[in-house]
């Protein structure tokens, strides 16, 4: 992705105007549990973020408010504009929603179904962007061209999933919401819905805002990770900027007269530089590899677990003003 | 507040698609069937009794009778397990998640609902001017009482089905709803005339729609004496009005607000927590 190369602008230097989300202080509260205490953050038109965590962590808690289908305990929250625990039915028609687990409409047809909920946005169609989404284009898009007629109750949980992506997207919203959208993708559904991805938020504009649990997948969508533990976003930033955070190690692997070596150092150019200077042409298999983010997101788990949370956050602030 | 169109005729196209689905499922087209079976059988048991004091069929009374707890059941049973059901796998949510998709939902389950009911009246009613001996289905005297019986029958029950829906989070739970609506029937005049009943139980089932269908039902397809054999002796016409209007009214205050405290309640999370119960119950 190109955009990942830019400098970015920090989240809270977006102007109002521009910001599709705009989320202060969120706190939620249930009996005496604070699943989410105090998140903050902000996306841009056109920004895909990937919002990571581990279970528990109040990712599904934060979605849910920002559709509009729970209401905080405290926070100013506001989704394209509006507050979501009031948003109208105008405003509904500019999200698109995708969640964990549907098998409703099990005796409807695939195409019957799409062009049945679309015609709910004919209504809210507007100068610049037209809806419905037309339903052969549509169902070409997802890839479900060959299975048009069938009932959605006989598709595969793959095909399954590419449909309740259909249905998010339908309306064509301005803001798109999308829980674990690949479970269950094999990888070629997968790579197809990458590009999907990446055709709404570069053509479309649309913001996009994702939970996922595969990190492959998040460093390719997204243009920016959050990472939500203990009811905090205790990292935000692109991927590249997260790995940098959490490790300046890097890891070199190579190979000499059919023998392996694996070494971690911080310096790898001036290691490499060394290696070759010492062994010249003897050196084959060369490898450098930066911490990935799997790497970078286990350690600021785990770093978050053992209750030094405060110095993650801090420690990537540092980093990060640094970067900008 | 202007009416959405849009919705309600995406609505209408959701009832039409939906009462179509019905007639590729085995179970539904059982459902369909079963009033006129339950018509025969009556009428198998019952055959060569009389309606007391007349020399009148048991079994061709039972048939209007039937008829009305078939609307009754339509707008009560039918509606309230459609909505569980559709709570459980997210039809509900998906509709939240649409705009003006909850009114959508609305229309198309009303259209749906009263599709089926028509439908399987039509099974009970078409053999049955023809098979059945005794029923007086003439002019359109008849006719009309037939049709507003049956719409406001529809209205009186529907949004009923919709409060008792919207109380249960899941179908397995929806069996307790089976007897009460039972013990009602029993009490309610379809099988045999309320008249005869004692005092107290004539009240009960007064009070509750089904005894009002069956009644209408029968003002406008048995012959007018039978109307002799029911309380006060009259069909009663204004007072069936009167209660049928009432439930109708009073259901349509009601079910609005209880249908939107449920449905603010469904979020994701919610509709998967139920899954999850559902699947370690098939599990156990």
């Amino acid at each position: 992705m190109t955009v990942m190369s830019e400098p970015r602008v920090p989240a809270r230097a977006v102007g109002t105007d521009d910001a599709v989300l705009d989320i202060r202080d969120l706190r939620m509260r249930y009996g005496a549990t604070d699943v989410l205490a105090g998140v903050t953050f902000a996306a841009r038109r056109g920004e895909v973020i990937a919002l990571l965590g581990p279970n528990g962590a109040g990712k599904t808690t934060t979605i849910e408010i920002l559709e509009g289908f729970r209401m905080r305990s405290a926070g100013d929250v506001s989704v394209l504009g509006a507050d979501p625990a009031r948003g109208g039915e105008q405003w509904r028609a500019r999200l698109g929603v995708v969640l964990q687990s549907w098998r409703d409409h099990g005796r409807w047809r695939v195409r019957e179904l799409l062009a049945h909920l679309g015609s709910y946005y004919a209504p809210y169609a507007t100068e610049r962007i037209p809806r419905p989404w037309d339903v052969d284009e549509l169902v070409d898009a997802v890839g479900l061209s060959a299975h048009a007629a069938k009932r959605t109750g006989q598709l595969s949980g793959g095909q399954r999933r590419r449909l309740d992506v259909a249905i998010g997207i339908v309306g064509r919203p301005e803001l798109l919401f999308l829980d674990e959208p690949t479970a269950g993708f094999d990888p070629e559904a997968r790579r197809e819905f990458h590009d999907l991805v990446h055709r709404l938020s570069d053509l479309d504009e649309t913001t996009i805002l994702l939970t996922t649990h595969d990190l492959d997948e998040a460093e390719k969508l997204a243009d920016r990770i959050l990472v939500l533990a203990g009811g905090r976003i205790v990292a935000d930033g692109s991927a590249d900027q997260l790995s940098r955070l959490m490790s300046t190690e890097a890891e070199v692997r190579w190979s000499r007269d059919g023998q392996r070596f694996v070494h971690s150092t911080a310096d790898a150019t001036g290691y490499v530089r060394e290696l070759f200077r010492q062994y010249g042409e003897a050196v084959a298999d060369l490898e450098v590899r930066r911490a990935s983010l799997e790497d970078t997101y286990m350690a600021l788990v785990h770093e978050f677990e053992a209750g030094r949370h405060d110095a993650a956050v801090h420690a990537f602030e540092a980093q990060r003003r640094g970067d900008a | 507040m202007t009416v959405p169109v849009v919705a309600v005729r995406a609505g209408l196209t959701r009832g039409r698609i939906e009462f179509r689905n019905t007639l590729t499922s085995f179970q539904d087209i059982w459902s369909y069937l079963f009033p006129a079976v339950g018509v025969l059988v009556a009428m198998f048991f019952t055959s060569g009794a009389h309606v007391p004091g007349t020399t009148f069929s048991l079994g061709s009374s039972m048939l209007p009778s039937v008829l009305g707890m078939n609307i009754a059941f339509a707008g009560l049973m039918n509606l309230s397990q459609q909505l569980v059901v559709e709570r459980e796998d997210g039809t509900l949510l998906r509709a939240k998640a649409i705009p003006d998709g909850m009114i959508g939902y609305l229309v198309g389950k009303v259209t749906q609902v009263s599709a089926m009911a028509l439908l399987a009246s039509g099974l009970v009613v078409v053999p049955g001017v023809f098979l059945v001996h005794g029923l007086a289905l003439t002019g359109v005297g008849s006719w009309l009482t037939l049709v507003w019986v049956v719409v406001l029958g529809l209205l009186a029950t529907m949004p009923l089905g919709a409060v008792i829906g919207s109380m249960f989070s899941t179908p397995r739970n929806m069996g307790l709803v089976m007897l009460p609506i039972m013990a009602l029937t029993a009490t309610s005049g379809i099988f045999y005339p309320l008249s005869q009943f004692p005092a107290w139980l004539q009240w009960v089932g007064q009070v509750f729609p089904m005894y009002w269908l069956g009644l209408g039902m029968r003002s406008a397809l048995l012959p007018g004496a039978l109307s002799a054999v029911e309380i006060g002796g009259s069909w009663r016409h204004l007072a069936t009005l009167g209660v049928l209007g009432g439930w109708a009214v009073a259901g349509m205050v009601v079910a609005p607000v209880v249908l939107r405290r449920m449905a603010r309640r469904e979020s994701g999370s919610s509709v998967a927590a139920r899954r999850e119960r559902a699947m370690r119950q098939v599990v156990r």
